[in-house]
């Protein structure tokens, strides 16, 4: 277990380094720095000076790991456009979209999980059908659109809930719902599947021959065991929600990483797009890191193993 | 003795795409406080549906009926199912065949066990826990108390399955259908299951409906023994005089099957039925045995075979008279 | 001795006489599988519109006009009474004044270009580390498994937006970065499929026969994952236009004026509140193309291993 441990960390130290690289290559070979930092003004002369003042003249890798040490101790830079570290920056946004994103996870798994048991307990009934009707055409919805389609409903024509900003919980319903049920068909499939496999289990007949009562067989028996892979799931989800807040939160101008995300895109401001980039993808790497111990601690075989 | 199981003509019907399976058809048998009664029959018999439409465990698009299933004077047929779950756990219990994957892997032994005895009685925490630790203790099992914070998958196979008696003897019930359940396990061991088994029944008076293929088993602990052969109950009698004087041209086959150390010659041939069980598609319209018989006659083909009772308990399905079959189990193996 | 009822030649009706072949089987189940016959349906006219788009669009999709801004549909003509509503432009007209169901139509050819092309690129990236992964194992799978894990941690949506507005947006720019972002699905699955067709008897046998390893991929592995490859084609195919479209709504996509339904929504972003119209017609389109897409890749799926349904 500790050297399975120990090999799951190195690979995901070198995940990290990979991307970081990948990341930062990407954005610098892009477009000039220092001409981006003076703006369109700017003579030959004012960027020179820029680029030495900034470091920019120096040697790609020397830059490279003078950017991932300042990101290693939480220093991202300064931001070209706002000129405010771009740590404090995210530390400002972070908190809107974690709640978008635990939010989206919560109505995600809320809908599905229900759907999905009632569907396995019984296979090829009206519920299961039109449960496995929502999945598909839920797939195949694209989420900006639907989020669009809400706004005028929900929003103008019926006027039940803002339709932009992040002042108020309602705010966050709407983004919620757009953002959390593309997981849903995902969520529901896992748990009918491992339903209808636990209960064609020989413990759920060990239970029921105990004389339990049905609710307790499904809920006790039963779920705890369908519902390990589906947390794997909403580990990986959760990591994939926080990327999709882009499209989200810039739709329903919520200020969170998200929407600075696509303000700095769109007006290049690199040190904050590598920063996000990085995080976001530090928070997937730790996200499926968590899922491998949360598993462990709900499925006994593995935490002793 | 009263009978605390009563079983009258029960039978289970599965619907499929190309017909009606008939797995268990109308069988009768009755289990006595303090008795047990031995199932046999090769795989795929209806053994084990039996015992599921007892518990009414059986799957969901089976279907059970039968003329008077009765566990100690309560009628099981007219119960619904919250009644029956009263029932389950408490009055009749059962042990199944696979020890390993019968226990929650989510959950210690210990809240499994605890859990059988708080749904049936008024009991504290403390109180089931304790009743566990006794029962675990009685079962066999070292350093009890420890053991109920461990999880299934950290017990060997006879040490879950003997959690698995415990289980079933949580709330003392009248009734324990165990369904072999010694096969999954080792020799050695199956004889320790099968030792604590009996001498738990002879200890707390309980009625044990045991179904086995292994006749080695039916000879150790039965009291009375019922042959089961294609969804039907084709021989039953005492132990003693089932395997002295079997009349059934299948029990006699089953019994050739068997060394007996000293009386079979080393080398010797041992006996085998040729061909299969048929499928058990609708109602028997014939010897369901006729196919596989060496001793068939004509008369095997023409119709139904009822059972013929020969008073206490005593019974064969078979068109030849008993002295015909007693004579055909002296008769040498057809080459 | 037998008891059992005698089948002979006579007892057989005409049907079982006749056993059909394989081909008549797959035909049948193709043609039982109502969910696969709409998705057929569905993308063979999406198919037909981006082909004759030339032919079938009644206005050119460019073709600007101030006089015909902003046109209703014709059902508000027959609801409301809206005069403005003409046949001559049966969806209505965009703010400058372009015909949207020319646009509508044209639009089909970019979201399938878009899809194919960036489905055909993840899809020789991918399968080819895959394959490789599966058949050589050791090194190779573990060179390509931190491959997998690395492009699975970097998120989708944020790097394709930054990479295309950092390197200018155009179509070309827009499939490459796609293309060689969504190749994880690809690598994963044909790498646990090459794993289990590798240790099946054929192709134990070609080895031991002295076939060569290229021969064994191309000629024995490869077409028993087919069906495979054809699910994970479909769901990639769905995932880039999809995406594409996203992209274009956050104006970082395929750039004006070409008609990319995913730009078409956002040009009527402003208009959503008066004229909703502009805003459903192209999430419909995307909607059944998509759908379509993806219930040809699960009929495919049921209908080559039908054990497999549940």
């Amino acid at each position: 277990m500790l050297a399975y441990s120990l090999k799951r960390l190195v690979l995901a130290f070198l995940v990290v380094l990979t991307v970081s690289g990948i990341t930062f290559t990407l954005t610098n070979a892009a477009i000039d720095p220092a001409k981006a930092l003076a703006g369109e003004s700017a003579t030959a002369g004012d960027i020179e000076a820029i680029r030495k003042a900034y470091g920019f003249d120096r040697s790609y890798l020397v830059q490279y790991f003078d950017w991932l040490g300042g990101a290693l101790t939480g220093e991202f830079g300064e931001s070209f456009r706002m000129r405010r570290p771009v740590a404090t920056l995210l530390a400002e946004r972070l908190p809107v979209t974690m709640t978008l994103g635990l939010c989206a996870l919560a109505f995600a798994l809320l809908v599905s999980i229900p759907l999905g048991v009632v569907a396995a307990l019984k296979p090829n009934s009206g519920v299961d059908r039109v449960a496995l009707s929502i999945s598909v055409l839920g797939q195949a919805l694209p989420t900006f659109w639907f989020a669009l389609m809400m706004i005028i409903l929900f929003g103008v024509v019926l006027r039940w809930l803002p339709i932009s900003g992040s002042d108020t919980w309602l705010h966050f319903v709407m983004p919620s719902i757009a953002l959390g049920y593309y997981a849903t068909p995902a969520f529901m499939r896992l748990t009918r599947a491992g339903m209808i496999e636990v209960l064609a289990s020989d413990y759920i007949r060990t239970a029921r021959a105990k004389g339990l009562r049905a609710p307790t067989v499904l809920f006790k028996h039963a779920l705890r065991n369908a519902i390990i892979p589906v947390v794997s799931l909403a580990a990986v989800q959760f990591g994939f929600m926080l990327g999709g807040s882009v499209v989200i939160e810039t739709i329903f101008a919520l200020h969170g990483v998200g929407f600075l995300a696509w303000e700095s895109i769109s007006r290049s401001d690199i040190p904050v797009v590598q920063a996000i980039v990085l995080l976001i993808s530090l928070f997937y790497i730790v996200l499926t890191l968590l899922a491998d111990l949360l598993n462990a601690y709900l499925d006994p075989r593995i935490r002793v193993a | 003795m009263s009978a605390i199981l009563e079983v009258e003509n029960l039978r289970v019907e599965i619907p499929v795409a190309t017909g009606t399976l008939v797995p268990v058809r109308g069988i009768s048998f009755s289990v006595q406080r303090g008795e047990t009664l031995c199932i046999v029959g090769e795989s795929g018999c209806g053994k084990s549906l039996t015992s599921l439409s007892i518990m009414n465990l059986l799957p969901k698009r089976a279907k059970r009926t039968a003329d008077r299933l009765r566990l100690g004077g309560a009628d099981l047929q007219t119960m619904d199912e919250r009644t029956m779950s009263d029932i389950r756990g408490d009055r009749m219990a059962m042990i199944f065949q696979e020890p390993m994957t019968s226990l929650n892997p989510a959950y210690t032994v210990g809240n499994q066990l605890e859990e059988a005895f708080l749904r049936h009685r008024k009991a504290s925490r403390r109180e089931a826990r304790e009743r566990a630790v006794f029962l675990l203790e009685k079962v066999g099992i070292s350093a009890a108390a420890s053991r109920l914070g461990q999880y299934p998958h950290q017990l060997s196979g006879g040490l879950r399955q003997r959690v698995m008696i415990a289980m079933a003897l949580m709330c003392e019930p009248e009734l324990i259908i165990a369904d072999e359940p010694t096969t999954a396990l080792d020799v050695t061991i199956q004889a320790q299951i099968l030792h604590l088994l009996a001498s738990l029944q002879r200890e707390l008076q309980m009625g044990v409906m045991l179904i086995t293929h292994d006749l080695g088993i039916v000879a150790r602990v039965a009291d009375r023994v019922a042959v089961m052969y294609a969804g039907e109950i084709v021989e039953t009698g005492t132990v003693h005089e089932v395997f002295s004087r079997p009349l059934h041209p299948y029990t006699q086959g089953l019994l050739r099957c068997i060394p007996v150390p000293g009386k079979t010659r080393r080398g010797a041939h041992l006996g085998s039925i040729p061909g299969v069980v048929p499928a058990l598609f609708g109602d028997p319209t014939q010897c369901n045995f006729a196919n596989r018989c060496e001793h068939a006659v004509p008369a095997c083909t023409a119709g139904p075979v009822p059972l013929t009772g020969l008073g206490e308990g005593r019974g064969y399905r078979c068109v030849l008279p008993v002295e015909t079959c007693i004579a055909n189990q002296a008769r040498p193996v057809a080459a | 001795m037998s008891t059992s009822t005698v089948i002979g030649p006579g007892r057989l009706s005409p049907g079982q006489m006749l056993a059909p072949t394989p081909g008549a089987l797959l035909r049948r189940r193709v043609f039982g599988h109502r969910s696969l016959m709409f998705g057929i349906i569905v993308l063979g006219l999406m198919l037909l519109m981006a082909f004759g788009a030339w032919f079938i669009a009644p206005h050119d999709p460019y073709a600007q006009s101030l006089a015909t801004r902003r046109m209703p549909p014709i059902w508000h003509a027959w609801f409301w009474d809206d005069p403005k509503a003409t046949w001559d432009h049966v969806l209505g007209t965009d703010k400058v004044g372009r015909d949207y169901l020319s646009r509508l139509i044209y639009g089909a050819r970019i979201s399938l270009l878009i899809g194919v092309a960036t489905m055909l690129l993840s899809g020789i990236i991918g399968t080819t580390l895959g394959v490789l992964a599966g058949y050589f194992g050791g090194r190779v799978d573990l060179v390509v498994t931190f491959l997998i894990t690395t492009r699975l941690s970097m998120p989708v949506v944020l790097v394709a937006l930054a990479v295309v507005a950092l390197y200018g947006s155009s179509l070309e720019v827009v499939i490459l970065v796609l293309g060689f972002l969504l190749w994880d699905r690809f690598a994963v699955v044909m790498r646990s499929v090459t794993m289990q067709a590798r240790s099946l008897d054929y192709v134990t046998a070609a080895q031991a026969i002295g076939c060569s390893t290229s021969y064994i991929v191309v000629r024995e592995i490869l077409p028993n994952i087919l069906n495979s490859l054809v699910v994970v084609a479909t769901v990639e195919m769905a995932n880039a236009i999809l995406l594409e479209a996203a992209l274009s709504f956050l104006g970082l996509g395929v750039q004006p004026p070409l008609p990319s339904w995913g730009l078409m929504l956002s040009e009527a972003k402003e208009d959503m509140f008066f004229s909703p119209w502009m805003i459903t017609l192209p999430g419909i389109c995307l909607f059944m193309l998509v759908l379509s897409i993806n219930l040809l890749g699960d009929g495919v799926r049921d209908v080559t291993a039908p054990e497999n349904r549940n």
